[in-house]
């Protein structure tokens, strides 16, 4: 199943393990020091998570280490960058029917 | 581009909305006009390089406007503007969905929803966006399908073009 990749930053915990991870590598538990929620709900976050290729893991000893994979993370940014762009032209183009309109009028 | 008019883009992910403001150097019943008539929308709706072509239009609730994206090399993509609601120059709800010709609907792309305000201010009219998808990959699809080709162009190019025209 191919995962909803907005979906999935949609959920608050998510986005919070997002912002955890971000900064340095962490391991499920020392992920779910942060939360209220169980060891077991993180690691369907994370799941979730891994399948949508927003989070990598890396493996020390028997630890699983999870860090953010920003690539990914760009990816969305420029779909959005992207869209805005597409109005931010329309809205200029529009700018200019306007003055042209109000002209032919005077 | 006209730095003197408000312009914000606010993209919400927890509800995959997108709210968008941009003020407009016009009355309100000629920036109304621009939105709901389709000689206007034609001349502005496509993003260059790509420009909008209507087949036809029908600005009621229960009508719809159904037109063609024609990119740089005559290629057409077309899509279907369903009217839901409509406040004569206060408002209107449409939902956009990729069609075919003759206007019957891609079930395979997603459809969003858009509702439009608008607000006269002092010299200027503000409109007000609300554009609710599915899910943000609905809009990845909407943007992939609709303007795949030719959004690298240079958009320096198109603000000396506004340049010029301004300096007429």
């Amino acid at each position: 199943m191919r995962r909803d990749i907005f979906q999935a930053i949609a959920d608050p915990t998510r986005r919070a393990i997002i912002a955890l991870i971000a900064v340095q590598a962490m391991t499920p538990n020392a992920i779910a020091e942060n939360f209220n929620s169980t060891r077991q709900a993180v690691s369907k976050h994370l799941r979730i998570l891994t399948e949508c290729e927003l989070v990598k893991q890396a493996h020390n000893g028997r630890e699983i280490y999870y860090s953010l994979e920003i690539k990914k993370m760009k990816e969305i940014d420029q779909w959005l960058e992207q869209f805005r762009q597409i109005w931010e032209t329309r809205f200029n183009q529009l700018d200019h029917v306007l003055t042209t309109i109000k002209k032919r009028k005077k | 581009m006209n730095a003197s008019l408000f312009f914000d883009f606010t993209v919400n992910k927890e509800d995959n909305t997108i709210h968008i403001q941009r003020e407009f150097a016009a009355n309100l019943p000629l920036v109304w006009r621009a939105w709901t008539e389709s000689e206007l929308l034609d001349q502005w709706w496509g993003p260059q390089p790509w420009r909008a072509e209507t087949k036809t239009m029908d600005f009621r609730v229960g009508g719809y406007w159904l037109y063609a994206m024609v990119g740089p090399a005559g290629e057409k993509h077309w899509s279907r503007a369903d009217y839901l609601t409509i406040d004569q120059e206060k408002s209107f709800s449409q939902r956009d969905g990729f069609c075919d010709e003759n206007g019957t609907i891609n079930p395979a792309f997603p459809q969003n929803l858009m509702t439009n305000s608008f607000l006269q201010q002092e010299k200027t009219t503000l409109v007000n966006m609300l554009l609710r998808f599915d899910s943000f990959e609905a809009l990845e699809a909407t943007i992939a399908m609709g303007f795949k080709e030719g959004m690298t162009t240079d958009f320096n190019q198109l603000d000396e073009l506004l340049n010029r025209q301004k300096a007429l």
